[in-house]
């Protein structure tokens, strides 16, 4: 075994390696809640249920109509997104002029329900869905064996996070998104359908949730609560990197994952509060989160 | 004078309440209320939501139960010590978390209470995933023996009682028309020279040990203090019974958590049981979108138009 | 003056209206009422809903049709509820049901944690529990009771059955992923004990919380641990769950996996590549005999899967309570128990049995060994049952403290 210093570096490399796979997860979910955030002023608690939700319809698609990994890849977060865009319209619209604090709510009641619903009919234990043939086995590495289907998480969580980085920071429909987010009556009065551009983003956002699922469902097993044990991490990330900044999203939600894979290796007990613990600190030292401007 | 004679046929109910009905029940829909009341509190009241109030709910719910079994101390001593403990860690999160507004506040508030969560899942006090079994209900001053239900239930109400009056005096007296005022318009009492953080901390800090003492009666009343009274779903569950209730109203987190709590009884151990989520994730989407002042409020504004 | 005598008036008819109520509310209470009410408590829909869940009600129920449907002249009650695996929801459930639902004894009973907290509430009012799904050996030793009868199977005798054999095999260095409850503590604390007096070590351990659902990390910290075998001191998914993780990240290729409590279904669930030859000890195997064939038959027409260790034990301590019920013509508890004491228990489930004075329900026990896919014959059709253990050499011996 490679050690030095009474480290292991074998393990080392392989906690951050499971780290960084836990931290695409991460960086997925909070970018949709950045840009849900960013344009609705409301936190969508129910953006764990889309995730579950997300893996329930590709587990069903694959059991009763042999839907494949790479059809569901596409088809299921359209299919969350659609769902969104359905809640959006018809719950959070008539509300939008209440406190936020109320949309806050009702996403959680729909979480409640959503989760209440899918615990009714399939039990609360987890059922496996199967890794796509293609992705099967893995690699050697000197430090560890690396699924395939693993790494395979890690590039597209990454390049999904950037391309969308990319699309609201560097083209014209970023530039509509951002000026939604300051001053929607203007760009309203420039013709532009601010009301379709918020439904569109709220589905985006709740569509990227979907898809973190149907990527979720071959390595963790598909259970009607395992939305709502990563939202709360997900949330402390949200207020770490600042609620406000995209890229904050993706880059914290990315180092998060690799902070708890340290933790793993070096005090075990610690793993499930470190991120907790960093949100503490960022609060002390700058409220506004990393990335966050001054609210 | 009116409201007077509402009071006391209440408490003429309450008395004679656990002649009739399971006195446990009773005790925990006190408890609940005790809680809810001190979480409108802060909403209500200060304007503020907190996600993460189950903290110290549970916070005092295992002080007292470890004291109860390892220390040998009565029990109004126990529940005073967890309700210290909660105030304690609502001074502490309070601190941190009145510099943040709105939707942040929210945030920051459950993130806390998770940290707290996850602490007390590893921690040996707190016996992890079996909670604390067999918490003693013990002699109040070493006199009074509560393994008797109907005992219990009446300590629970004049606990019940004692915190809702604490909760009414401060909510009318200068410190909550001066929260009234920074709930209604914070830049306008910051101008007219307040400290506002000052003053949300100090609301957090009463509404946490308020919280605290209806965890620390709860464990008393179920022998037991759990992981459940800690998670966020109880954070979710206080809201419902405020929101159900009336927020900002006084009597409403009381039937609030009535309620829920009946609700939860009737449901769990039902054929129904499966619903219970589903039922309450719906209560919680209609009342946001059509009865925001809850059944308080709604019954208020009836009385009003209709005097 | 005025105020004071209306005041009183508004607070007396307070008083009556509730007085009112009760005339028209009931309440049941009182346990020797003649009236035998079965309560079974389990996980309905969580983790461990396959091992104890619907099937221990329907196990009870088959009890009770069994038994004629009545005993003390009056029809069986039985009743229902979810635990969620919460020790809370089960303590207040058992609570109401022993003091105001007239609930005799609580049956089925799975995770420790939950058990744990029902039988602090049926140890105090004399009730009687009969657990059949959780196991913890503190049933019968630290937290042990004239009250309790503990059925089926319990740590101890896992970690005999399992364990020790493997040891002795020269299966010397041991890793464990433990459930981070009781149960997981005692089955790894006995499994422990069994390693060191047996000439073996463990070379560490790492606690997961129930219902883990991705256990990389874990099997990371076994591969780095220098073990040769990897213990999940675990049940129900979290096993299954384990054990994928452990054949995804290669492990199954260079270490033994002993799975330290494995149910029939999740048997069934697991990858047959990676479980086959696995071996475990198990307190029931439907295909053992005609016996427990044609019960298990008649268990899977009602429940659509075939039993489990602990529904097969359901069915075994509820009919051994209603015959100790019927024989001592009252459902008084301290009766009741010591007649189901003095009878042995004798049925297609408990072999050369007794039920000891300290609540432990001694039983053959059975190591099997996971059979490979090609050598099943259809999907029920999993074990090879290597080896009969005689319940006096699987379970911990009787503390003289505990001899009721």
């Amino acid at each position: 075994m490679a050690t030095f210093l009474g480290i292991n570096f074998f393990a080392l490399f392989g906690q951050l390696l499971i780290g960084l796979i836990n931290g695409s997860f991460y960086a997925l979910l909070s970018l949709g809640l950045a840009i849900i955030f960013g344009l609705l002023r409301i936190i969508n608690f129910a953006q764990g249920a889309m995730y579950m939700l997300g893996a329930f319809v590709a587990l069903l698609g694959f059991k009763y109509m042999g839907m494949n990994y790479w059809v569901a890849l596409l088809v299921v977060p359209i299919i969350v997104g659609l769902i969104g865009i359905l809640i959006q319209r018809f719950l959070i619209r008539p509300i939008v002029n209440e406190d936020h604090l109320y949309s806050l709510l009702l996403t959680f009641g729909l979480a409640l329900m959503i989760q209440g619903i899918f615990t009714h009919w399939f039990g609360s234990s987890g059922q496996s869905y199967p890794v796509p043939e293609a992705l099967k086995g893995g690699m050697r590495l000197p430090f560890m064996y690396l699924p395939n289907y693993r790494a395979w998480i890690i590039v597209v969580s990454v390049l999904v996070c950037f391309s969308t980085w990319w699309m609201i920071e560097k083209t014209k429909l970023g530039v509509y998104l951002r000026a939604g987010t300051e001053n929607p009556q203007l760009l309203q009065a420039f013709g532009i359908n601010v009301p379709l551009i918020v439904t569109l983003t709220f589905g985006f956002g709740v569509g990227l949730a979907g898809f973190a699922g149907v990527m979720a469902a071959p390595v963790y097993s598909v259970s009607p609560d395992m939305g709502s044990n990563i939202l709360i991490i997900v949330f402390a990330i949200v207020v770490i990197g600042g609620m406000g900044s995209i890229g904050g999203a993706i880059l914290t939600g990315l180092g998060m994952g690799i902070v708890e894979g340290l933790t793993k290796y070096f005090y075990p007990e610690a793993s499930a509060t470190v991120i907790f613990l960093v949100m503490v600190i960022v609060l002390m030292i700058k409220p506004s989160g990393l990335f966050g401007k001054n609210a | 004078m009116r409201s007077r004679l509402v009071i006391l046929f209440l408490l003429g109910l309450a008395l004679a309440a656990p002649l009739v009905i399971y006195p446990v029940f009773l005790a925990k829909v006190l408890c609940f209320a005790l809680f809810a009341c001190a979480f409108n509190l802060l909403l209500g009241f200060a304007g503020l939501l907190s996600f993460g109030h189950a903290v110290f709910l549970g916070t005092g719910g295992y002080v007292t139960g470890w004291l109860m079994i390892n220390s040998g101390l009565t029990p109004e001593i126990a529940i005073i010590a967890g309700t210290i403990a909660g105030g304690l860690l609502g001074a502490v999160f309070g601190k941190l978390a009145v510099k943040r507004e709105g939707i942040y506040f929210a945030m920051v508030t459950l993130a806390l209470a998770q940290l707290v969560f996850f602490l007390y899942l590893q921690a040996p006090f707190t016996g992890g995933e079996d909670g604390l079994q067999g918490v003693p209900r013990g002699k109040v001053f070493g006199l009074i023996d509560l393994a008797d239900n109907q005992t219990m239930y009446y300590f629970v109400l004049a606990i019940f009682l004692a915190g809702f009056w604490l909760i009414h005096r401060t909510v009318h007296s200068p410190f909550g028309q001066i929260m009234k005022a920074i709930r209604e318009n914070e830049s306008r009492a910051t101008s007219l020279g307040y400290d506002v953080n000052q003053y949300k901390w100090i609301a957090f800090i009463i509404s946490a040990a308020m919280s605290a003492l209806a965890g620390s009666t709860k464990t008393l009343v179920f022998e037991l203090a759990s992981l459940t009274d800690v998670h966020w779903h109880m954070s979710g569950e206080v809201i419902l019974m405020t929101l159900v209730g009336g927020v900002g109203t006084i009597i409403g987190p009381l039937v609030g958590a009535g309620v829920v709590v009946s609700m939860q009884n009737y449901l769990s151990g039902g054929e129904l049981g499966n619903y219970l989520n589903i039922i309450m994730g719906a209560v919680f989407v209609i009342c946001v979108l059509s009865f925001r002042s809850g059944i308080v409020g709604q019954f208020n504004k009836f009385r009003r138009n209709n005097f | 003056m005025q105020f004071q005598k209306k005041a009183l008036s508004t607070f007396v008819t307070g008083i009556v209206v509730a007085t009112m109520a009760a005339t028209v509310a009931s309440t049941a209470s009182a346990t020797t009422d003649g009236k035998v009410k079965i309560g079974v408590l389990a996980d309905m829909g969580g983790t461990y809903a396959d091992l104890c869940g619907p099937g221990c009600v329907t196990a009870t129920r088959m009890a009770i049709e069994d038994f004629g449907g009545k005993a003390l002249g009056k029809d069986i009650e039985l009743i229902s509820a979810d635990s969620q695996l919460k020790p809370d929801i089960a303590s207040s459930v058992a609570r109401k049901w022993v003091e105001n639902e007239g609930v005799d004894v609580i049956g089925g009973l799975v995770s420790s944690a939950v058990t744990g907290a029902v039988t602090q509430v049926t140890n105090s009012s004399k009730n009687i529990t009969l657990i059949t799904g959780s196991g913890s050996n503190a049933f019968t030793s630290s937290a042990c009771s004239p009250y309790i009868a503990h059925w089926t199977y319990n740590v101890v005798a896992l970690a005999n059955g399992t364990v020790k054999p493997m040891v002795s095999e020269g299966k010397n260095k041991w890793f464990f992923i433990t459930a981070d409850y009781v149960f997981g503590h005692a089955l790894e604390a006995a499994s422990m004990k069994i390693i060191e007096a047996n000439g073996g070590e463990t070379v560490g351990t790492v606690r997961a919380p129930l219902g883990t659902t991705d256990f990389s990390s874990y099997v990371l910290q076994a591969q780095a641990s220098g073990a040769n075998v990897v213990a999940l001191a675990n049940a129900g998914n979290d096993t299954v769950n384990a054990l994928s993780a452990a054949a995804e990240f290669g492990l199954t290729d260079y270490m033994d996996i002993a799975g330290l409590l494995v149910f029939t279904p999740n048997a069934q669930a697991m990858d047959p590549d990676t479980a086959q030859g696995m071996r475990l000890t198990t307190g029931f195997y439907w295909d053992m005999d005609e016996q427990t064939r044609a019960w298990s038959a008649r268990f899977e027409a009602l429940h659509g899967a075939i039993p489990s260790m602990s529904h097969a034990g359901a069915y075994s301590a509820t009919m051994h309570y209603l015959k100790a019920v019927e024989a001592v013509g009252t459902d008084d508890s301290d009766a009741v128990m010591k007649q189901m004491k003095l009878t042995k228990p004798d049925d297609f489930f408990a072999r050369n049995a007794t039920l000891r004075a300290d609540g432990r329900m001694e039983h053959d026990m059975l190591l099997v060994e996971i059979k490979k896919a090609s050598e099943r014959k259809s999907k029920n059709d999993i074990y090879n049952i290597v080896e009969v253990i005689p319940g006096n050499k699987a379970y911990n011996p009787m503390l003289p403290s505990c001899a009721f």
